[in-house]
Formats: structure tokens, C-alpha cells, sequence
């Protein structure tokens, strides 16, 4: 019922809609579309934030937003590709949901995606001593 | 005149298992401020998780926690399962049941050991002996099973790597029925005390709107009248085939907090009798040769709450991507909420009250800003801790008389 209320609302923003299997559900969307569509999501649909998961593949830099509705148990992922490497950016979450500070932080420090109007960007998990501009999850043949 | 002062809590602490350094900026006795830093146990494992093959990481994620130390590696099958059609269409039965049990046996002795840390806290150390005493034949039980009290290496992807032994099942029975007169003694030492009552009602209050924002899970979410569980929104092992419930309460308090685990004590307790009645003869394991290409999300309710893990494959025989999201980084951050507002004294058990691993007072110093002299250290802020409850102790003895 869930999923048929998210295509309803997203619309034309979804890019991509899959399903894997019986409860998790994995939709591609534009980045400059993140903040809106996650507006609604957590705001309007009452979804709750789980956490986000970002990954460095072949063209780009990936970030997975998971979504649980718990009421039917289904995961809604947000799939979002940054395709600049170079300077990679997207607008942060955080504003919207409180809950969303330290992954943002946490992706930010590993692969280097600035997230931008986030209101505390600083390390989480990684020491001072950790050279500046070297992100650990970052695939080392790019 | 109000001196604004910066407390750090933390960052070691002999009882607890992981690091986190609090700095609270206090004026008087309130705290007006809280920053967390973590971080002093960063292992790298997502990235370590990338070298290991299938088979190996449950052993590596396993290790990332002492207490919940099934969780993760059965959060981690299950998104391997999700990959390979889910858990129920390739686990044996038994082989559910049996990790259903292990499930729940750790969530017994995680409950009972954060008891006995909060009442620790609070002054009351006949209830961190009790708790930790009537723990110890919960941990015999692991032994039994899996030969290990920790890290019990009992989960593979398609099924378990243990049995249960008929002749062990009467043991497992009478001890996991013994705790239920053990958990009625814990109901009236605390949930009917007027003096803890007294001295945790209405403290570290969590709003439902606030546990919202922060996105808290587990007992943390149900205390503030949230109605979530994985183990009955999106069941795993065989928890939809048993009769049980998700304990809620609605006052977000510290107090409702200690309410929900010790009321999921005695569902645990009911858990694993049914389970141990209905668990039927049969394999315990399917060969799993290849992982395909793809990705799945797996998710099981530890006893701080949810813990899930996402990962990706290649189809090589090593995930691409491993991501882990343990409960306590959910919870932790809704600290800055509770804490604010509230006295330095009750600073410790709110902390405490997520069931972080443990707030750690033992290196805690306090600086004047102005002189930089030592005023406190971590054992004087359990001293004013356990002062209080003395005091209100004392009050309700002269209110009786």
C-alpha cells in the first residue's frame, strides 16, 4: 500500500523502480531531487530514516538512503548516483532529519561527498592524524 | 554566581565495552550543552569485511560487539539470504528455531547485564550482583550450545553451524524457567521501589516527536511510545509462528525504559519455552555454493534495536560493499536532546539509559575554565550520583515514619 503511496507522490522524480524482493524496494532518483523527495518521504509519509550507505562504483559515487515502514516492514532505498568524482556534492539531509547527522558525516570523511547545509561537517570516526583528502572507501584505481 | 563549566565524560571506562567521550557544558548544576565524539574504536571493519570471503565475515562482524555479538552476523545472513531468496525459502526449520533461541538467550543476557550497570550507577549494587549473578546461567547456556559464553560462531549463511542437543534441552528449559522468578524479583526491586521510582520518573525524558527527529530504535524508540520491532514488522528466523508482544511504553522516561527491558525479559523467557516445545527434528544447514550478483538488505532487532546490514556482490566470493548500521548510532546522537536541561547527577544514567556501550565516567574531570583546576573526577560524578539516591532515600524513610 506503502509503495503504491510513493509512486503517487514522487511521480515523475522516480527514476527507476525495482523491486527485489517482497519487502525491499529500491528507487533510483535524480540528486538534485534528494532533499524533496526525502522531505516528503520522512515528512508527509511518515517513513522512518534507518541510515544511508554510500559506495564508489563504476561512475560515480553512489548513496543509498534506507527508509523503513514499519507498520508493512518494507525498506525503501533511494538510490542516488554523484557523477562528478572530482568534486562530488550533494544537499544534506540533516535540516530534514536530525537523525541523519552522523552518516552524513561518516560518508563525507570515507568517500568524500560534500554535503552541502550541513550544519556540523566535521570527522566522525576518523582520527585527526588521517592526511586530509584521502578517503578510505574510495576505489584506489580511479 | 553560575560558573559555565565543561565536564568530559569519558573516553575509557573499565565496565564498559566501548569508548565515547562526552563533553557537557554545565552551568550550576544543569547541563546546557552535550558534544559526542566516537570514533576510539574504529576498526575499519566495513573495509576489512571486503577481503574476507562469504564464510569469513560472519566471524569478522561478530566481533564488532561483546554483548549483541549474534546480532550482526545474523543481520549479515540475512542480507546474503535476501540476495539468495530469502531466509525462509533456503534455511531448514530446525535451523530457525535454533537461531531464534540464540536470539533471544542474548537478549536475556544483555538486558540483565544493563540492569546491573544502571543500578550500579544509580547506588543500588545488590542489584549489579543480582543482575550479573542471574546472568551467568544464561551464558552457561551459550557454552552448552555453542561452546562459547562470546562470539558463539554459530551462524552461516544457510542455516547454523551448532545443533541443539535433545539431551541439553531440559537443562536450557529449567534454567530459562528458573529466570522467570528472577525477573518477578527484579519487577518489585525496581519498577515498585518508590526511591528509584522517585529518582528516575520524569528524568531523561525522550518525547515521541523527539524519538521521531532522532530516528531512535529499539527499547529506546518503544520507551517513548513507539511501536516498532523488526522481530514482528519484518519477521526473521520464526518469530511470526510464536505467540508474543512488543512492549510499549509512553513515557520516554529512563525509568520507561528500565520498564521495557525488564517487561521483554519475561517475552524472551516465553520465546525460547515455545521455541524449545516446537522445534522440530531435521537438517540445520543447506550448502550454499555461489552468491549471486546483487544486493540485500538484512535486519534483526538486537536488544538496543535495530541492526542493519547491507551487502553488495560482485559474484565473486566476496562482498563488494558490506555496510553496517548497529542500533547505538541511532540512539546515541538522541543524548543531545535528554540530557540538556537535565542535573549533572542523573548526567550518567541518562547516558547509560540508551544502552550505549556504557558512558564512561572514570576518566571524567572537571576544569574550571577560568583556572583550569581539577574539581571532579569520574568517581566523584558517581558519588553525586549515588548521593541522591540516598538522600531521597532518606526522605522517603522520615515521610513513612
Amino acid at each position: 500500500m506503502k509503495a503504491e503511496a510513493i509512486k503517487e507522490r514522487l511521480k515523475d522524480r522516480i527514476v527507476n523502480w525495482c523491486k527485489h524482493s517482497e519487502r525491499r524496494i529500491y528507487i533510483t532518483i535524480s540528486p538534485k531531487d534528494v532533499k524533496e523527495v526525502i522531505s516528503s518521504l520522512f515528512g508527509d509519509l511518515h517513513l522512518r530514516f534507518i541510515t544511508a550507505s554510500g559506495q564508489h562504483i563504476q561512475g560515480g559515487l553512489e548513496i543509498l538512503y534506507h527508509f523503513s515502514f514499519d507498520q508493512t516492514g518494507e525498506i525503501f532505498s533511494l538510490r542516488v548516483l554523484i557523477k562528478n568524482e572530482k568534486k562530488p556534492e550533494i544537499e544534506s539531509i540533516t535540516p530534514v532529519i536530525k537523525g541523519a547527522e552522523w552518516i552524513e558525516r561518516e560518508i563525507w570523511e570515507m568517500l568524500g561527498i560534500n554535503f552541502v547545509g550541513h550544519p556540523n561537517l566535521k570527522r566522525l570516526l576518523l582520527s585527526d592524524e588521517w592526511p586530509e583528502g584521502k578517503y578510505p572507501l574510495r576505489q584506489k584505481d580511479s | 554566581m553560575s560558573h559555565k563549566i565543561v565536564i568530559p565524560l569519558g573516553p575509557h571506562h573499565p565496565l564498559q565495552e566501548e569508548p565515547a567521550f562526552f563533553e557537557l557544558s554545565v552551568e550550576g548544576e544543569k547541563v546546557t550543552d552535550i558534544d559526542i565524539t566516537v570514533g576510539y574504536v574504529h576498526r575499519g571493519i566495513e573495509k576489512l569485511s571486503e577481503s574476507k570471503h562469504f564464510d569469513q565475515v560472519p566471524f569478522l562482524v561478530e566481533r564488532i560487539c561483546g554483548i549483541c555479538s549474534s546480532s550482526h552476523p545474523y543481520a549479515f545472513v540475512l542480507a546474503v539470504e535476501d540476495m539468495l531468496g530469502g531466509e525462509k525459502n533456503i534455511v531448514p526449520e530446525r535451523a530457525l528455531y535454533i537461531r531464534t533461541i540464540i536470539e533471544e538467550l542474548q537478549r536475556i543476557h544483555s538486558h540483565l547485564l544493563w540492569l546491573g550497570l544502571a543500578g550500579h550507577f544509580l547506588g543500588y549494587d545488590t542489584l549489579w550482583m543480582w543482575a550479573w549473578r542471574y546472568r551467568e546461567p544464561v551464558l552457561d547456556c551459550f557454552e552448552m550450545i555453542t561452546g562459547n559464553r562470546q562470539n558463539y560462531a554459530i551462524f552461516k549463511v544457510g542455516g547454523v553451524r551448532h545443533n541443539i542437543r535433545d539431551e541439553d534441552i531440559p537443562i536450557i528449559k529449567k534454567t530459562i524457567g528458573d529466570l522467570t522468578k528472577v525477573v518477578d524479583m527484579f519487577c518489585g526491586a525496581i519498577t515498585d521501589d518508590p526511591v528509584i521510582k522517585a529518582r528516575l520518573k520524569g528524568v531523561g525524558v525522550l518525547t515521541k516527536q523527539e524519538a521521531i527527529e532522532w530516528c531512535v530504535v529499539g527499547p529506546t524508540a518503544r520507551a517513548s511510545g513507539i511501536n516498532i520491532d523488526v522481530r514482528r514488522d519484518d519477521p526473521y528466523g520464526i518469530y511470526d509462528q510464536i505467540n508474543w508482544n512488543v512492549i510499549v511504553k509512553e513515557e520516554g522516561s529512563v525509568f520507561a525504559k528500565i520498564q521495557v527491558r525488564i517487561l521483554e525479559l519475561y517475552e524472551s523467557i516465553n520465546i525460547i519455552c515455545q521455541c524449545l516445545e516446537k522445534m522440530p527434528e531435521g537438517e540445520i544447514n543447506t550448502e550454499i555454493k555461489d552468491i549471486p550478483i546483487g544486493e540485500g538488505i538484512g535486519r534483526i532487532e538486537a536488544p538496543r534495536g535495530e541492526c542493519l546490514h547491507y551487502v553488495r556482490s560482485d559474484g565473486t566470493n566476496r562482498p563488494i560493499r558490506h555496510k553496517i548500521r548497529a542500533p547505538s548510532y541511532m540512539n546515541v546522537p538522541s543524548n543531545k536532546t535528554t540530557v540538556v536541561g537535565e542535573t549533572i547527577c542523573d548526567a550518567a544514567i541518562i547516558l547509560a539509559a540508551v544502552d550505549p556501550c556504557y558512558s564512561c565516567t572514570d576518566r571524567t574531570i572537571v576544569l574550571d575554565r577560568i583556572t583550569d583546576k581539577k574539581v571532579l573526577n569520574g568517581w566523584d560524578l558517581i558519588e553525586l550520583s549515588r548521593k541522591k539516591t540516598k538522600e531521597l532515600r532518606r526522605n522517603f524513610k522520615s515521610i513513612l515514619k
